[in-house]
Formats: C-alpha cells, sequence, structure tokens
C-alpha cells in the first residue's frame, strides 16, 4: 500500500481543530439543564406561543426562571401520573379541564390560594379548589362556503353522525380537544347515544391527527366542514391573511352540546419543591394585567376567564356564546372518552 | 503478515483466531449491547399484553388503515426512486449532458435536506399538500439520492466492453440497457430500493406535518393520549417486524449478488452516449428535479425568513436569544453524541477487522440492526425502561445521547470500519518493533492513519444528529430546545414564519458539513 502523503492529512487536522474549539465553545455557553432550586418547572400542554408569553413576562417581573417541558394534555398527565412523588413539575398548565381531573382524583394535586381563585367565576374552576381555570375556548363547526352553504350548516352537532353527512365533515379524534366533547355527549345524551354518534362519525368523518389539519383541510377544500376549538381558525386567519381565507365557523346555538367550552387551566403539584414561586405562577396567569395582555394581543385566541377582562374582538363575543349547561364535574376525566373512541375505532 | 507468510496456512488459521483482549472485547460489547436494549425491550412489552386484548388492539380497523397507508406509501416512493435515481445516474455517467457534472452533485445534495423541513415548505407552500401525494412527493425527494448513489458508483464501475458486445451483435440502446446494464446494476438498485424503503417505513416528522398516518405518526399519537401504554408497543412491534424484514432483504441482496469480471488489464471509461434531439428533455428533467427536491424547500425558507407572520412571532425580544439557545443546544447535542457514537464504534469496528470469529461478526450484525429500529421505538422504548427502573437517567442529557447513539451506531460503524481496515497491521508491528509501547503506537502511528475516516464518521453521525427530529422531541430535557424541535413546534402549530430561522440555521449547518465532506473525500480520492 502507498503510503498516504502527509499533505493530505493537514485539513483533516485543522477540522479536528474547529470541531474541538466548537465543542468547548459550546460546552462553555450551554444553557443549564439542570434546575437550581430557583427555577420554577411548568409543565405544559398548552399552545407554545401563549406559554412563551407568559414564562417571559412572568420571569421579567418576578426573577424567577421558568423551564418548559411541552406534550400533549393527556400525554403530560399520564406522565405526571407515573412520575409520582418524583416529578420534576411544579406547576400544569394544560388546554382542557379533564386531564386536570384526572391528576386531582390521584390526590396529585395541591390547593390553589383561595385569592387566586376569586379571580375567576367559580364555575370555571375545580369544585374542591385543586385547580383554576384560566382560559377557555369555543367547541366550533369550521365550514368551507365553497362547498356548503351556511343555511344547510346542522342545528346540532349530533346530526353530523346522519348518513347524509357521510364525507363531509373532517374531525381529530385523537387531539386532546376532542375528548371533552366525546364526554359532554356522554354527560348529556347517555353513553348508548354517544357511542351511536362516535359510529356515525366514523362513517362520515375524514380523520387528521390534531384540529390545525382539520381546519387546514377545511380552508382548502379537501372538506366542507369540520369540528374544531375557534382558537385554531382565528389562528389560521392571522397566519394567511383575511385575504387568503376560505373557511367561516358555525356557532352551534340554544344549548347544544357542540358549543361546549373548553376551560383551559393550571394546577399546582403536590410534590412541588417550590410551592411558593408555583403558587405565584398560577396567580400570575389569572391576574388581571396578564389576563388582559392574552385577550389584546393576536397571539392567544381564547376567552381570558379573569371577571371583566375583554378578549380578542376577533372572536365573538363571551356573553353571545349559547355553551349547554355542564359542571366541570360532569366532563370528568377523559378516560371513558378515550375508551369509546377506541370501540368506535376513531383512535 | 510476515508470520502468516513464513509458516503458511496453519498459522495463518491460528492467526484469525486469535481472541481479542478482554477489555476491549467488553468495549466492543457496549455498542450491540445498547442497540440491542430498546428493541428486546419493545418486543417483550408487546409479548406481555394479554392476549385478547391484543388481538382487539391488533385488530383494529386501524391498524389495517395504516397497514394499506403505510405499505402503499413505501411501495409508491421505493418505485419512484428507483426510477429517479437510475435516469437520473445514468444521465450523469453515461451521457453527453451539459453540465452532468454539476447535476451530478446537485442530484446527491437532497440528502442534505431532512424530510420534515421540506414537508415544513411544501406544507406551507400548498396545505393542498396534506395527504398522500404530498407524502409521496416529499419522501421520494427526499430518499431518491438512496438509489442514485449506489447506482451512479456501479455505473462507473461496469465494464464497457460486455455492453460493446451487445451493440455489436445488433441490440439496440434500450434494449442493451434493459439486458446487458440493468442486470449488472441490480445489487446497487435493490439495495438502494430497499434502503429507501427502510427510510419511508421509519420516517416520522414529515408524515406528521403532512398529516399523513403512518405506523410512526400513529405511535406518537398512542403516546400523546396515553403516554406509556400496551397499544404502542404492540404497534411498534409490528413496525419493527416490517422493518426487519426489509433490513435483511437488504443485507441478502447486498451481500449474495454481485457480478465479477474476470480477466486483467485496464478498464476503459465508457464512451458517453450523444443524447442529440432529447438534450433539452433531460436538461429540463434535471433542472425540475432540482427545482423540487432543493428550489421549494430553500425558497420557501428564504421566503418565510422574510415575511413576518403576526400571529407566529413570540415576542420579538425573545427570538434572537431562542435562536442562539436552540443553535448551542444543536452544535452541542449533535458534537458529543457524534463523540460518543463514534467512541462506541472505535472499538467494535477495531475488533471486527482485525480478530475475525463468528462471535465478532455476530456482534457487528447486532450493531446494524439498529438500522431496522425506528428512532421513535427507541425513544419510547427508554422513556419507559428509565421512568420504570432507572429513574436517574430520566429526562437527562446522557438519555439522549445514548438514543442517537444507537439510532446512529451503523452509520459510524460503516466509516470507522473502512478507516480501519485500510491501516495496515505491518505498520503498528514495525512501530512495535522500534520499541514504542502500544499506546504510543495507537497515538502515532493508528490515528494519523484512521483520523481522516474517524473524522468523516463524526461528522456524518454530527450532521444526522443536527437533523434528527423523532428522539430529540421525546427525549430532551426539559427546558431543551433543538433547532429541530423548533421547527416542529412552529410548523406543526402552523406558525411557518417563526420557524423558518431555525429551518435556515439547521439547513446551513447540514449543507455546510455535507459540503466539508464532500470536498475532503474528493480531494482524497484524487491524491489516491
Amino acid at each position: 500500500m502507498p503510503l498516504v502523503p502527509s499533505h493530505t492529512l493537514r485539513p483533516a487536522r485543522s477540522i479536528y481543530v474547529a470541531v474541538c474549539a466548537a465543542f468547548l465553545v459550546s460546552l462553555a455557553l450551554r444553557p443549564a439543564a439542570a434546575a437550581d432550586a430557583a427555577t420554577l418547572t411548568l409543565y405544559s400542554a398548552q399552545h407554545h406561543q401563549v406559554v412563551d408569553q407568559l414564562t417571559q413576562s412572568f420571569t421579567k417581573e418576578t426573577g424567577i426562571p421558568v423551564r418548559v417541558h411541552s406534550g400533549e394534555a393527556p400525554e403530560i398527565a399520564n406522565q405526571i401520573a407515573q412520575e409520582g412523588a418524583r416529578s420534576p413539575a411544579d406547576v400544569y398548565f394544560t388546554e382542557n379541564s379533564p386531564e386536570l381531573t384526572l391528576l386531582d382524583e390521584k390526590g396529585l394535586l395541591a390547593k390553589i390560594d383561595p385569592a387566586t381563585l376569586a379571580q375567576v367565576p367559580a364555575k370555571y374552576s375545580a369544585a374542591d379548589g385543586k385547580w383554576v381555570g384560566v382560559l377557555a375556548r369555543e367547541n366550533v363547526l369550521a365550514f368551507n362556503p365553497a362547498m356548503i352553504r351556511e343555511n344547510q350548516l346542522p342545528a346540532s352537532l349530533m346530526d353530523l353522525a346522519k348518513p347524509a353527512w357521510k364525507g363531509k365533515v373532517a374531525i381529530a379524534p385523537s387531539d386532546a380537544d376532542f375528548l371533552p366533547l366525546v364526554q359532554a355527549v356522554v354527560a348529556l345524551k347517555g353513553k348508548a347515544a354517544a357511542m351511536d354518534w362516535l359510529k356515525g362519525l366514523k362513517q362520515n368523518a375524514q380523520v387528521f391527527s390534531d384540529d390545525e389539519g382539520v381546519v387546514a383541510a377545511v380552508d382548502r377544500g379537501a372538506v366542507a366542514t369540520g369540528i374544531i376549538n375557534n382558537y385554531y381558525w382565528a389562528r389560521l386567519r392571522t397566519e394567511e391573511g383575511v385575504d387568503k381565507l376560505h373557511s367561516q365557523i358555525h356557532h352551534f346555538a340554544n344549548g347544544d352540546v357542540g358549543g361546549l367550552i373548553n376551560v383551559s387551566g393550571a394546577a399546582v403539584l403536590a410534590s412541588s419543591k417550590n410551592p411558593e414561586a408555583a403558587q405565584r405562577f398560577v396567580a400570575y396567569l389569572v391576574s388581571k394585567p396578564v389576563q388582559t395582555m392574552l385577550g389584546k394581543g393576536d397571539i392567544d385566541f381564547e376567552y381570558p376567564l379573569a371577571k371583566g377582562v375583554a378578549p380578542n374582538p376577533l372572536l365573538k363575543p363571551f356573553s353571545e356564546l349559547q355553551p349547554p349547561q355542564i359542571s366541570m364535574a360532569q366532563l370528568g376525566d377523559d378516560r371513558q372518552a378515550a375508551q369509546l373512541l377506541r370501540q368506535a375505532g376513531l383512535i | 503478515m510476515t508470520e502468516a507468510v513464513a509458516s503458511g496456512p496453519a498459522s495463518r488459521q491460528r492467526a484469525s483466531r486469535r481472541q481479542p483482549p478482554a477489555a476491549l472485547l467488553v468495549l466492543a460489547l457496549i455498542g450491540p449491547l445498547i442497540v440491542l436494549l430498546p428493541l428486546a425491550f419493545t418486543l417483550f412489552e408487546a409479548a406481555r399484553v394479554d392476549g385478547a386484548e391484543a388481538v382487539e388492539l391488533l385488530a383494529r380497523p386501524l391498524v389495517g388503515e395504516l397497514l394499506v397507508n403505510t405499505i402503499g406509501l413505501v411501495l409508491a416512493a421505493t418505485v419512484a426512486a428507483a426510477t429517479i435515481g437510475t435516469a437520473a445516474a445514468w444521465l450523469v455517467e453515461r451521457t453527453d449532458l451539459p453540465g452532468y457534472r454539476a447535476w451530478g452533485v446537485l442530484a446527491a445534495v437532497p440528502l442534505a435536506v431532512p424530510p420534515f423541513v421540506s414537508s415544513y415548505a411544501w406544507v406551507s407552500l400548498s396545505p393542498g399538500l396534506q395527504d398522500f401525494a404530498g407524502a409521496w412527493l416529499v419522501v421520494t425527494c427526499s430518499y431518491y439520492p438512496l438509489v442514485y448513489l449506489p447506482v451512479a458508483a456501479a455505473l462507473r464501475g461496469l465494464d464497457p466492453a460486455l455492453e460493446e458486445t451487445a451493440r455489436s451483435l445488433g441490440c439496440g440502446s434500450c434494449a442493451c440497457f434493459r439486458s446487458v446494464v440493468l442486470p449488472q446494476l441490480r445489487p446497487a438498485l435493490l439495495g438502494g430500493m430497499l434502503l429507501v424503503a427502510l427510510n419511508v417505513l421509519v420516517e416520522f416528522g414529515a408524515f406528521a406535518l403532512l398529516r399523513f398516518r403512518t405506523f410512526t405518526t400513529e405511535l406518537y399519537a398512542e403516546y400523546r393520549t396515553g403516554f406509556d401504554g400496551p397499544g404502542a408497543s404492540l404497534l411498534a412491534a409490528v413496525l419493527l417486524l416490517l422493518c426487519l424484514a426489509c433490513l435483511f432483504a437488504e443485507v441478502k441482496v447486498r451481500g449474495g449478488a454481485g457480478y465479477a469480471r474476470l480477466g486483467r488489464g485496464v478498464r476503459r471509461r465508457a464512451a458517453r452516449l450523444k443524447l442529440g434531439l432529447t438534450t433539452l428533455p433531460a436538461l429540463a428533467g434535471f433542472a425540475a428535479l432540482a427545482m423540487t427536491t432543493l428550489g421549494v424547500p430553500l425558497g420557501m425558507i428564504a421566503y418565510w425568513l422574510t415575511q413576518h407572520g403576526a400571529a407566529a412571532i413570540s415576542p420579538a425580544e425573545a427570538s434572537v436569544s431562542l435562536l442562539i439557545d436552540a443553535t448551542i443546544s444543536s452544535l452541542w447535542l449533535g458534537l458529543s453524541g457524534a463523540a460518543v457514537t463514534v467512541a462506541l464504534a472505535l472499538p467494535l469496528g477495531f475488533v471486527a477487522v482485525r480478530y475475525q470469529s463468528r462471535f465478532v461478526t455476530l456482534l457487528e450484525r447486532m450493531a446494524y440492526l439498529a438500522q431496522g429500529v425506528p428512532g421513535i421505538v427507541v425513544a419510547l422504548a427508554l422513556i419507559s425502561l428509565t421512568i420504570r427502573a432507572a429513574y436517574p437517567l430520566y429526562q437527562t442529557t446522557p438519555l439522549l445521547i445514548a438514543a442517537y447513539a444507537i439510532v446512529f451506531l451503523p452509520l459510524a460503524l460503516v466509516s470507522v470500519r473502512a478507516a480501519l481496515s485500510q491501516a495496515q497491521r505491518g505498520l503498528e508491528e514495525a512501530g512495535r518493533s522500534l520499541g514504542l509501547g502500544w499506546a504510543a503506537v495507537a497515538w502515532r502511528v493508528l490515528l494519523p492513519l484512521i483520523g481522516p475516516g474517524l473524522g468523516a464518521a463524526a461528522a456524518l453521525v454530527f450532521v444526522s444528529i443536527v437533523t434528527e427530529l423523532t428522539a430529540t422531541l421525546l427525549l430532551a430535557p426539559i427546558g431543551t430546545q433543538t433547532l429541530a424541535t423548533q421547527v416542529w413546534a412552529d410548523t406543526s402549530t402552523l406558525a411557518f414564519a417563526a420557524a423558518a430561522p431555525y429551518a435556515a440555521l439547521m439547513m446551513a449547518l447540514s449543507l455546510l458539513s455535507t459540503w466539508l465532506l464532500a470536498r475532503r473525500f474528493a480531494a482524497t480520492r484524487f491524491v489516491s
């Protein structure tokens, strides 16, 4: 074998030097992974745009650094349940109430400060005071006016399971936002009716993995209607621009189950090693200035739940909504809903 | 080698049966063992699911739907990649296509564009692509170089004499390609196609963003709705079996088939076919290919960089620091992952090259099994394992790096092994006989010999880690964001403009490293 001339090795050495230097520099600059005692650990299943905004302003105001672990709501709830007393989480901030109810049932939550609870109408928080409602979203039907006329839209969510709707509706059964809706149908119409409804949807619906996918499909004309939370439509509208938008939303009225309000809430973990900062963060979420900021900005499109705070003008005024009468306790913990979805073959 | 020559075949046999030092063997064992860990754990978990429940979970209509989706896409993408890859290779290697050298490079570059980035580009261009068609387009664009590269190499290596003989016996150029060239390309082509199939099977990010449901996206959905349930391990086991079947087929094709050329003498270069009137369509084809595979992803990133998505941008003052944090995390994970992976591959490669035995071959094959274990399966298994049995490792950086080492060990092993097999043992023995200790020999003789090969291995692993999504997404410690997870977080919430800076930085890192590698590789080729 001919020996490799030494000059061919030289570029390699300079690359090594460069790589080693880059390694050392990044090692030095590396953000501290381990949390010190003062850092608050937030498990979040809320939209990361909202969470970024909130954690940054919280840190600026209080000097308490926050590190965030994000995921889908039931995933995080089950994760906290598995981690148990060892969980590094201090606060859980999530999109829907059932995950919080689940953790409450397992005895993993601490009581929220009464002053914090007082900021929000009592019906949007846990009856036992273990979590507080922060924001709310409305379930709506997104539709594409080029594919369906407004007067053809259903009066009730239950209609979408009828044969006439075959191929005309999109759903995202594995999105955490769909589970409370199933649970609401069970609570208001009974388990058998809920199962029939889901079986009808299995026949009729195009299935997507999340609400973002549903609203995008309706907007591009792949399907006439889709069950979503109003948040996603407002978000698409802002991102794409009003002139490029091809979809509208239909509100279910007269207390129909389709108009269900999903409550996004926050809780302090009983296992928190930093309960004081955790309570402070939760109080911060429902404080007037923060709620006003959320209502005003074009980052979040949810209804602030604190008393006397106006929502984003893009949304239909909260007082004009006609949601079904259902309590947080009736919405339960998602487990039955997931089981029904599995039996119906939707997940 | 001298002793073998001196005392004949008996001692050569003895030499090949030499046992590696125990310490070395232990080091070599680590890699294969950590590869087996998630694989065995997933199969064990799946087997533990109660029989009736397993039937109920697997006989769901959803599983059938996933099989149809997954296998349909694998077939469609494999056939498309084979067609495009072979046509491009033939045009570049065998015709007088103007600028064939440049087209040859452009045809290979898409490998440096991670599929989830090109799906981000296509989805943000037209949401209409969120379907089978979009998934097909994206994976074909990303993976056809896996066919193009080996087929082009095979075409370069073919002896033109056979074709000339066929032509002289009256074969037309088409008939000649079909009956003489194509059969000789078969090992390269089939091997490439199986690699495409394997990559489509394990792809996750692209399909999730395209909202196309396959086994990997459904595994993720199971994880999202239940964290660590029995359903996921069963789906994972089905996916694993599909992947391993592909992997074994690939090993068979690569190992079994081969066309030998008898006779000595220098092989001539094949004459380039004059394209004539077909030059224009061929050029248009290449231009369209470059446009779809590179133009659209890079163009869309550039477009979104200039847009200000009001809803997309997190508070403006924070995005620069977020960008820097994410870049540093990506670099740090990439570098430490590359170091650990190459460190695991090195003893294994050394044992494989210097102490061949059945046991060592077995070890090597165990390491290569990792190619058939999807990143999402590795990540889910590691989460379950640590939360149940090794809680101090749970949600830590070392665990994420272990996942990288598992997924990319085969990649590192190939380069390390190639470098080691080119380093002659005689040189080390000469060093020892001149009085150097083994450490000095390793440092002063072996390292300079295999250095470039190790560097290439580390660079390959580095690029792969920076553009890796699945394991990073599931295993990143709390508060760690990388470029890839940021692109993911923004794109999956339709915030295309916010994703652009992260995607742009990631592409820049990936293209730069690939370019450096290619340049070095080209330089050594010209020297020898």
